[in-house]
């Protein structure tokens, strides 16, 4: 099993608005990206696992070639800076996805 | 081939940047001095309290050095978002300083001055023409909400600045503005492609933050060209690179290959970056997809209640083993204490150590931490409540008796007395709308000769 973090150049959250955040993955090598894209590795099924959703709730999966990144845009339950909000920039929603373990050999 | 050069010294007004850098910036004569001061990302409170959540003397030294060298060389100066929030308080706040400077440097000028508030009345006709539309996750808007919906503006695009630079502006202090109007407004009127304008906007508005090492605080340059734009670092400790722009094309953006803004959307389906060398990247492709009818970006911020807190810090191993049943133990004896049973009181507990940054979507469920920082976060209609509500929490809590307890003197550790501090007022954000409008209407030109 390899960790997120071991391919990946960039994992990091942030609002994108005061009612939505994004999570970016941004890779190291272009064969991983690519192993990544041609899998669909990182889906909504798997982002709602990960962050207790149902998939109908994951906004956005998007993979993006010129940066080879893929970008999940996610709701809040609370919008930036409201009563009961816990993270108002949105900039510590990341880790789930920065530890979570893939099965492959993405160059391994 | 025709060339325009614009410096963008910081990413936020306020932040920062070494004069070194801006020195370089001004060798290279820019056409135009450009910055972004605001943000939604510091929360609602700033744009309902109509506070700047910049530091006046930081943004005093940051324009002192912008306006001597903008009116000295005669090159026009853009501030955008003035006072982060860009509402009415914010743009009063700016314009003070810009005078004070101007009188102590001796300094003269035509300055332009562009409110972006929005009245509750245009934002009703709007709902009422069904030309208000939510954007995502934004609460649905009636009559009674848009009554209450506290301060708000409007996202201005490039014509409002523009027709303040056709007026002779010198410098230009805008309200809440696109973050890359500022920088796109002078170009398109010169005829520069409206795509890689906002495109070189949208990445200047950071200034360093997409170079490599990224910096909130140092200056960049961007040259737009006939078909493509190049960016330029301007401190030896950084370099563009293909990877480290594409990277920043990301940031903050819900999408990356289609931005939508005011009038249009910048389409980066077939956008390249290109690296022509000396820490340079040449950007092409970019698109400006114009919309059918205008639409403005609102946004709006209530005050919610006011907030008294308490922190403190939990050791006992038989309490963290139980640490949610006795606070919603907790929060049910203290609703008994309350005349209103607690209705009109909003109380959380941060839990830092278990979930007190994801909240419920923490997916690590089983471990079990040796020590947990508890914020008691009270929020009610007046401040006296919220202190009522904050106390009688602390207290119930420290001498709760849980299932099990062994430790009987008291369940918190407080780092502070008082243990209780009041937090002053909350916001919360009301509108996040877009709104079909005239693109000048709602910002209103105000000529001053300094």
């Amino acid at each position: 099993m390899t960790r997120l973090s071991d391919v990946a150049l960039v994992v990091r959250s942030k609002n994108t608005s005061p009612f939505t955040y994004s999570l970016d993955i941004m890779f190291r090598e272009p064969r991983d990206y690519q192993y990544f894209k041609s899998r669909k590795l990182i889906d909504a099924v798997l982002v709602a696992r990960l962050y207790r959703l149902k998939p109908d709730q994951v906004l956005d999966v998007i993979y993006f070639d010129p940066a080879m990144a893929i970008k999940i845009c996610l709701p809040r339950d609370i919008s930036s800076g409201a009563p009961g909000d816990s993270d108002v920039y949105g900039a510590q929603q990341h880790a789930p996805l920065l530890l979570w373990e893939f099965n492959g050999n993405a160059g391994h | 081939m025709a060339k325009f050069t614009v410096l963008s010294p910081t990413a936020i007004l306020g932040y920062g940047f070494p004069e070194r850098s801006f020195e370089r910036g001004l060798d290279c004569h820019p056409d135009l001095i450009a910055v972004d001061a605001g943000s939604v990302d510091p929360g609602p409170y700033y744009l309902g309290a109509g506070k700047s959540f910049t530091d006046r003397a930081a943004v005093r030294r940051d324009l002192a050095i912008l306006l001597g060298a903008a009116v000295a060389r005669g090159i026009p100066l853009v501030i955008g978002s003035a006072g982060g929030a860009g509402a009415k308080p914010h743009l009063q706040w700016t314009v003070e300083i810009v005078r004070e400077l101007a009188a102590e440097l001796g300094l003269g000028f035509r300055l332009g001055m562009i409110p972006a508030d929005v009245t509750h009345e245009t934002l009703l006709e709007g709902l009422r023409q069904g030309k208000l539309q939510a954007l995502a996750g934004a609460p649905t808007l009636d009559a009674r909400s848009i009554a209450g919906a506290g301060a708000l503006v409007a996202q201005m695009g490039v014509e409002p600045i523009q027709r303040a630079l056709a007026a002779g502006c010198d410098v230009v202090v805008a309200g809440r503005a696109y973050d890359p109007a500022v920088f796109a407004a002078l170009p398109m009127l010169r005829g520069f492609d409206p795509g890689l304008a906002l495109h070189l906007g949208k990445i200047l508005e950071c200034a360093a933050i997409a170079a490599s090492p990224g910096s909130g605080s140092d200056c960049a340059l961007g040259i737009l060209e006939d078909n493509r734009f190049v960016l330029q670092a301007l401190s030896e400790a950084r370099v563009f690179t293909p990877t480290s722009v594409a990277a920043h094309t990301l940031y903050e953006k819900s999408n990356p290959s289609l931005l939508p803004g005011p009038g249009g959307a910048l389409d980066l389906t077939d956008v390249s970056f290109e690296d022509i060398g000396g820490g340079r990247v040449a950007v092409s492709g970019s698109r400006f997809v114009p919309s059918q009818g205008y639409q403005l970006k609102i946004e709006g911020a209530r005050q919610a209640g006011y907030r008294s807190i308490a922190i403190a810090g939990i050791r006992d191993p038989i309490m963290i083993q139980a640490i949610e049943e006795i606070l919603e133990q907790v929060r049910a004896r203290v609703a008994e204490l309350l005349p209103d049973g607690g209705r009109n009181g909003r109380l959380h507990f941060h839990i830092y150590g278990k979930n007190g940054v994801m909240g419920d979507r923490e997916p690590v469920r089983d471990f079990v931490a040796h020590e947990l920082g508890i914020v008691i976060d009270a929020v009610c209609a007046d401040p006296e409540s919220a202190d009522t509500l904050c106390s009688l929490t602390r207290s119930t809590l420290l001498h709760f008796g849980y299932d099990g307890r062994i430790a009987t003197a008291g369940n918190l550790a407080f780092p502070f007395s008082p243990s209780d501090l009041r937090a002053g007022a909350v916001y919360e954000f009301s509108v996040y709308h877009l709104l079909e409008a005239d693109p000048l209407e709602l910002f209103p030109l105000t000529i001053m000769e300094i």
